[in-house]
């Protein structure tokens, strides 16, 4: 069926695609940005500055990060473990509570759901909690500080309870409650196999915020082999910045020796590189599990 | 029928409340357990002493807060700066979920979508780096370009008004694909039988726009504006840190309640005035969900939060 060609069709259309291009390119535009200066020699960027395509090609910034490997693949360690252990236990814990709380023969559902939703609304602020976790729990420089605390928050316990609502069918648990299943084989037979789509996106969920993590090894660790790869990143930054600001202040030319700007894109470039890498494979859950939860908002 | 207590209930139900228990656990020592730290607020805190054997100061470190205008500040800078992000947001997402889903080169507005969400996985430490390799004074992006147009340097790190641009470019630049793929799923949901109604009586691709598609958004934009005024107090703050860090030049313009918070924990060791500024921003945020919710309850009862 031919449809007559209406009036401004045309250019809107034309209009739609030039601004998609221009702001999917300001997206683009600063990893080009870093990927380029981490490619570049470092005299041409002290000389020269950053540009968006190496004026002198070298790999010797990604040369200077793995000089010395131990310490980049420790926090690398470090968060890999965290990210795995944090995502699969909070998951764990995520998924029993929403599914629990959305059992409509569990008469206390309202009451608890409101317990975990009124955290969102009131808290005795960021003081508090670091109080009781240094001093009261004493996990400072543990790794379990690192994961723990991360395990759930209310938005994805009742984005579970939601998703488990509307992926299991009430028939379903009656039935088998009949057959003399019990609560827990129910949740581990049929809701977890059923609810996979949910437990993807609460689990990228999970695992961005691990990896992305910088703010727990800032606040609660001081031992520089527990720190996160974030963290790692943040604190060779600043220590590049400083070894910048006393070789221009004491006129010692220390920038010539260590390849400071490369080197700092080329960490950058290695620190990303993970997410980078599985961002396509992953942006498909993460889009499928957002746009369930919007329809169903 | 016979009234059974909670006791029957724990009873009849253990299994689920043992699968409950954790979270309960969880929350309770996360987030119940600090709000008696509170107390904090009104005390000159002693890390030795522990909770209760601090000097009592009464308000004292809120007076101190408020006389010295510290807490104006702040509450300006982070109500401003949240306003900003949920306007500005909602109309790019919004925008831009209504051109994509109007294109129809298929591979086009996949890659594109795909492009526009990937700044949402990059950490925050990695926007810092970007700020600085596209600003910094000597080697950033900016004053190279400015540079070869024979143009003056500018000194982004040290002048304030452009972070308020910048932060919030910068929180655009992040959150658009986000908020763009809840939009667009909405736009999907719309059924096509109002288009090609729209159409037979000759409505043109903007008519169609105005008339169905954003009315049609409605839900969800009341819906992530609801969310987004819920935690309006609590502003981004890896953000904020990332991009300003402990730069003293820029507080006026950039400091918001948490960065103060987090600064006077870290830097400055000051527990009670620390604990002070939070508790103002909890209480301050706690009465606005009230009254916003409140508000909603009256006009719309759908719409409100619980």
């Amino acid at each position: 069926m031919k449809v007559k060609q209406e009036k401004y069709y045309r250019s809107f259309q034309v209009g739609a695609y030039l601004i998609i291009t221009l702001i999917a390119l300001l997206c683009l535009f600063p990893f080009l940005l870093i990927i380029s200066a981490s490619l570049t020699q470092n005299e041409s960027i002290v000389r020269d500055g950053y540009h968006l395509l190496p004026q002198a090609w070298s790999l010797e910034g990604y040369r200077m990060v793995f000089r010395f490997p131990e310490q980049v693949l420790r926090a690398y360690g470090v968060t890999i473990m965290t990210t795995v252990l944090g995502t699969l236990g909070g998951l764990f814990l995520i998924t029993m509570a929403g599914y629990v709380l959305q059992r409509k023969d569990f008469k206390y559902r309202n009451v608890f759901s409101f317990y975990i939703y009124f955290t969102t609304l009131f808290g005795g602020g960021l003081v508090p909690w670091y109080i009781m976790i240094t001093k009261y729990l004493q996990l400072t420089d543990t790794y379990a500080v690192l994961i723990l605390p991360g395990l759930m928050t209310p938005f994805l316990v009742i984005l579970m309870k939601n998703f488990i609502r509307s992926a299991v069918p009430e028939e379903l648990i009656e039935s088998a409650k009949i057959d003399g299943a019990g609560d827990f084989r129910i949740y581990y037979r049929i809701v977890l196999q059923l609810s996979m789509p949910g437990i993807a996106t609460v689990g990228l969920f999970l695992a961005l915020a691990y990896w992305n993590d910088w703010f727990t090894s800032s606040l609660f660790i001081n031992d520089q082999s527990k720190f996160q790869l974030q963290y790692y990143l943040y604190n060779v930054m600043n220590a590049m910045q400083f070894v910048n600001q006393m070789g221009a202040g004491s006129g010692v030319s220390l920038g010539t020796d260590i390849p400071t700007e490369s080197t700092k894109m080329a960490m950058a470039i290695v620190v990303t590189g993970p997410i980078l890498f599985l961002y396509p494979f992953v942006q498909r859950y993460f889009v499928k599990g957002l746009t369930i939860g919007a329809v169903k908002g | 029928m016979k009234k059974k207590g909670f006791l029957h209930e724990l009873v009849t139900n253990r299994v689920m409340f043992l699968m409950l228990l954790p979270a309960l656990l969880f929350f309770l020592v996360n987030s119940y357990f600090p709000m008696v730290g509170i107390y904090y607020a009104f005390t000159r805190f002693d890390f030795n002493t522990g909770l209760f054997d601090s000097p009592f100061v009464g308000f004292e470190n809120f007076k101190y807060l408020w006389t010295s205008g510290v807490l104006m500040k702040l509450t300006m800078n982070t109500l401003g700066y949240n306003a900003a992000f949920i306007v500005l947001g909602n109309v790019l997402a919004i925008a831009c979920a209504v051109l994509l889903s109007e294109l129809r080169v298929k591979w086009f507005k996949k890659l594109t979508q795909s492009v526009m969400f990937l700044p949402y996985f990059i950490s925050f430490v990695i926007l810092s780096v970007i700020a600085y390799n596209l600003f910094n004074y000597e080697s950033g992006f900016l004053n190279t370009a400015l540079k070869q147009l024979s143009m003056n340097p500018i000194d982004v790190y040290n002048t304030p008004w452009i972070w308020v641009i910048l932060i919030i470019l910068f929180y655009l630049w992040k959150n658009l694909g986000y908020s763009m793929v809840i939009y667009l799923a909405s736009i999907t949901g719309i059924s096509d039988e109002y288009y090609e109604a729209a159409k037979m009586d000759g409505a043109n691709i903007f008519q169609r726009i105005w008339y169905i598609t954003l009315p049609m958004l409605k839900n969800t934009f009341v819906m992530l504006l609801l969310f987004a005024l819920g935690s309006i107090m609590k502003g981004q703050f890896d953000l904020f840190y990332q991009l300003i860090g402990n730069n003293g030049v820029l507080y006026n313009a950039t400091d918001i309640l948490d960065t103060y918070v987090y600064r006077s924990l870290k830097v400055t060791f000051d527990i009670g005035m620390a604990t002070a500024a939070g508790l103002y921003q909890s209480m301050f945020g706690f009465i606005l969900i009230m009254t916003v919710n409140y508000i909603i309850r009256r006009i719309n009862d759908e719409y409100a939060l619980f």
